[in-house]
């Protein structure tokens, strides 16, 4: 009573009535969506200058890969199909969780983590056919930390899916898990993303330039 | 307004007239635990921004020491004091120490505090992540003096430049503490900034449409974009660094196809915005002040926004400029030549409008407008070295010299420190409640202000007449004695002045003059709750219809009803006009985030000694971040209770 006579300013007037709201969004409105892009940017900042640290060592020497092979396609040619094939469900579980569908987010997620599992297996072949050391030379290094710092990603995302699935099967559950569980998809969709120019530094670019 | 508005917004009486209800009772889920426990989990931005401000706070005292020490060993020629080892130590801690651990880390701190507020937000968006955002900075500009205390304190210079800090040449642990403090403060600074991005961009008060937001907002939101795009860089520069150190990787080693020089572009891509991030936050303070105490708007709003924006693309090409001694090609030098004089453009232009606004407003001289002052004449003075610096053949000459080391203390002190102590006296009293005493303020600022300049001045000279840096001490054959005695002394003047302000800080805490919600008749948000805010900051929250709220007649337009303390909920609105969107609620405090940060912490220092620590390291810290993100079952039973019908 005393501050609103000490103001001259009046705060009666009811501007917005925020109970008629709902309390939770999905996309670009949620504040989780702008929590994860902004992940997203700086991640993608790192994987950009490390591609830029692969092309600055490569001018440094005459021939690339320097005294090795490139490494082997096959492993690296299948994850890009496992990924680009993980974006279907990838997808499901995002439209599922948009429409408050627990079974379908359910169901999504356990296949999005079988992909997930499947690819970090072939994950790990594709370090057995690189053809070089991170320690031999500065190419390996670069190679090694690229690949690296993808499989980090990897790791880490398909541990997210698995807490957040596991929440979903076990609550406690309210409304606002499935804008977890959409933009988690989103975090998904990243790495698949950033993987591609990955796969095309490492596997393409020694082979034809 | 409800009898509970005496706490709260456009509130006069803080502790009179209050009904004899509990926090608890007022403010719901806002407040915290009492005691200890309380205090470690707590998740308001504004405790956890107190804490940001005074830790780094501490920083700047610590690195001033430091200074004070080089200081005193540089004051007379041949001096023993201080051998070269402990002396490489000294300069590389003090500039690692105010670089990364004080200037940037304040700034976010002041916008993890005062973004929120001047928003009119009840809440930072991702409150537990600031709040594991601060326990990891702590933790790791400890570990830096702790190790300056052991004698292994990082000796290869504030950029750590290869090969000095690689494996040939930088033998036992010092430069892996470097590294390492880099991930801590990275880690931090990018959680904060990604923070306050979402917080200007969702959480803004109905109606204020990106047009209306403070200049010190917009400042900050183009901060933490530059925070977001060029911190990986150094992120990936230091992790390359130890990897070459710790497991034989060869990035910078000359011999097995990498490059020294691909250290130093990684660093000033990052590093020449780094100087941005200070400085930019500095001009929001400077504006802020300015309009308060000219008693108008800020002439040219957009300008001084455009500029800003401008300044922040174009300190990403300016990287180079560092790099005029080495060997990259003429051409790309006379490029960031130009680049680093086309970006004179952008803060004249702020400048100007500054000076449009003192030149039109009615002045109120109160030291923040003292330090705003000091700001101008210092600033100048740094940004035109800087255009000296600019040119190539000149930069040659005195690369390397004192010359720069003046350069760079006129402009981040200038351009970051003068306004940052203008921002403590001006926000003072809101954290407070208190006013900090003026003539206390003004003999720290007079101190400040002749010492800085007695003291940095004299390097110019010294610099132009051959003096390196970092050298630990001088033959008294140079000549350079006297001036160098004249800059310890400049530094002495500093010191007190510095200790005026804790003394001031210390004393109006608790007995300066009541300062009410209001004390400088300001236009923006954060004036009109209570000083200090309350918990949950707006009770209620209020809608906005103008650039200066609490200056135009209709610039408040009405309050937010409909929002719960229990749980604790904000208003998010939408990007570019605030229309109101959604509501969303806040989680609650938790001790995760500190568990978190201290397994965070076991992981990177034990990563400096064996590598594997980053494998076992992880579990910890994934079984705290579960922990954390689990929502018990009463949260989600109140979230529940929350939601429209389907």
């Amino acid at each position: 009573m005393t501050a609103a006579a000490a103001t001259p300013i009046a705060v009666q007037r009811v501007a917005v009535d925020a109970a008629r709201l709902p309390n939770h969004a999905f996309g670009h409105q949620s504040v989780m969506w702008w929590g994860t892009v902004g992940i997203m940017a700086i991640e993608g900042t790192a994987f950009a200058l490390t591609v830029f640290m692969y092309f600055y060592v490569w001018t440094r020497v005459d021939a690339w890969p320097p005294d090795a092979l490139p490494p082997e396609l096959r492993w690296g040619t299948l994850n890009v199909a496992i990924l680009l094939a993980s974006v279907l469900p990838n997808y499901y579980t995002k439209r599922a969780a948009e429409r408050y569908d627990l079974r379908g987010v359910r169901i999504g997620m356990v296949v999005c983590l079988l992909f997930g599992a499947a690819f970090i297996a072939v994950r790990a072949l594709e370090f057995t056919t690189l053809n070089v050391s991170w320690d031999t030379n500065a190419y390996g290094s670069a190679v090694y930390l690229l690949l690296g710092l993808h499989t980090t990603h990897l790791v880490t995302d398909v541990a997210d899916t698995a807490v957040l699935g596991t929440l979903m099967f076990t609550g406690p559950l309210d409304r606002s898990r499935f804008v977890d569980v959409s933009e988690n998809a989103l975090y998904w969709n990243f790495v698949v993303a950033a993987w591609l120019p990955i796969y095309a530094v490492l596997y393409l670019m020694p082979r034809w330039l | 307004m409800s009898a509970d508005g005496s706490a709260g917004t456009l509130a006069a009486h803080p502790g009179r007239d209050r009904p004899a209800y509990s926090a608890r009772e007022r403010y719901g889920g806002w407040v915290d635990e009492p005691g200890l426990l309380g205090a470690l989990a707590t998740i308001d931005h504004k405790r956890v921004g107190v804490r940001f401000i005074t830790t780094a706070f501490g920083f700047f005292v610590l690195g001033g020491l430091l200074a004070g020490l080089m200081r005193l060993q540089l004051s007379r020629p041949d001096s023993t004091l201080i051998g070269p080892d402990l002396y490489n130590q000294l300069f590389t801690v003090h500039g690692t120490t105010m670089m990364f651990v004080f200037a940037v880390p304040i700034m976010q701190a002041m916008g993890v505090y005062f973004v929120p507020l001047m928003v009119g937000a009840r809440d930072i968006a991702f409150p537990r992540m600031i709040a594991y955002a601060y326990w990891v900075y702590l933790f790791g500009g400890a570990m830096l003096f702790v190790a300056l205390a052991l004698n292994i304190g990082p000796d290869a210079g504030w950029f750590s430049y290869t090969p000095l800090a690689g494996p040939q040449y930088g033998v036992g642990k010092r430069s892996d503490f470097w590294a390492q403090l880099i991930t801590f403060t990275e880690v931090s600074g990018l959680l904060v900034a990604v923070s306050v991005i979402t917080t200007i961009f969702k959480l803004r008060a109905p109606g204020m449409t990106l047009n209306r937001m403070p200049l010190f907002v917009w400042a900050l939101l183009i901060t933490s974009f530059m925070i977001v795009f060029a911190l990986p860089s150094v992120m990936m520069a230091s992790t390359a660094l130890i990897l070459d150190r710790l497991v034989g990787t060869h990035f910078y080693n000359q011999a097995e196809g990498g490059d020294a020089l691909l250290w130093q572009h990684l660093f000033w891509f990052f590093g020449h915005p780094e100087v941005y991030f200070i400085f930019l936050p500095g001009l929001g303070f400077v504006s802020t002040i300015v309009g308060t105490f000219s008693r108008r708007p800020v002439f040219g709003y957009v300008a001084v926004v455009l500029s800003m924006i401008a300044t922040g693309f174009l300190s990403f090409g300016l990287w180079v400029h560092h790099m005029f001694a080495t060997n990259v090609p003429e051409l790309g030098k006379s490029f960031f030549t130009a680049a680093s004089m086309v970006i004179a453009i952008p803060t004249a232009t702020q400048i100007f409008c500054w000076i449009a606004t003192l030149w039109t407003g009615r002045i109120v001289l109160k030291t923040p407008l003292l330090f705003v002052l000091g700001f101008f004449f210092i600033l100048v003075l740094g940004g035109l070295t800087g255009i000296m610096l600019a040119a190539v053949p000149l930069d040659l000459q005195i690369h390397d010299t004192f010359f720069v080391v003046a350069h760079l203390h006129y402009v981040l002190i200038g351009g970051g420190v003068f306004p940052l102590f203008g921002a403590f006296y001006y926000w003072f009293p809101k954290v407070t409640g208190r006013m900090l005493n003026e003539t206390l303020g003004r003999w720290n600022f007079w101190l400040f202000f002749i010492g800085f300049n007695v003291a940095f001045f004299p390097m110019h000279i010294l610099g132009l007449q051959g003096m390196p840096r970092r050298v630990y001490t001088y033959a008294a054959e140079s000549g350079w004695g006297t001036l160098n005695l004249i800059s310890s002394l400049g530094a002495v003047l500093i010191v007190v002045s510095v200790l005026l302000f804790v003394i001031n800080v210390v004393r109006s805490r608790r007995r300066g003059t009541a300062a009410g919600p209001d004390p400088w008749g300001a236009s923006t948000l954060e004036w009109a709750t209570s000083s200090p805010p309350p918990p949950g900051n707006f009770h209620p929250q209020l809608a906005v219809n103008g650039r200066e709220p609490l200056w135009e007649p209709d610039g408040v337009s009405g309050r937010v009803d409909g929002l719960t303390n229990d749980p604790p909920e904000v208003l998010v609105t939408t990007l570019l006009d605030a229309s109101p969107h959604h509501r969303r609620a806040v989680p609650a405090p938790t001790i995760w985030p500190l568990l978190a940060a201290i397994a965070t912490t076991v992981m990177f220092v034990s990563s400096i000694f064996t590598p594997w620590a980053v494998v076992w390291g992880s579990i910890p810290i994934a079984i705290a971040l579960i922990a954390w993100f689990w929502p018990t079952r009463e949260e989600a039973a109140k979230h529940r209770k929350r939601e429209l019908p389907a």
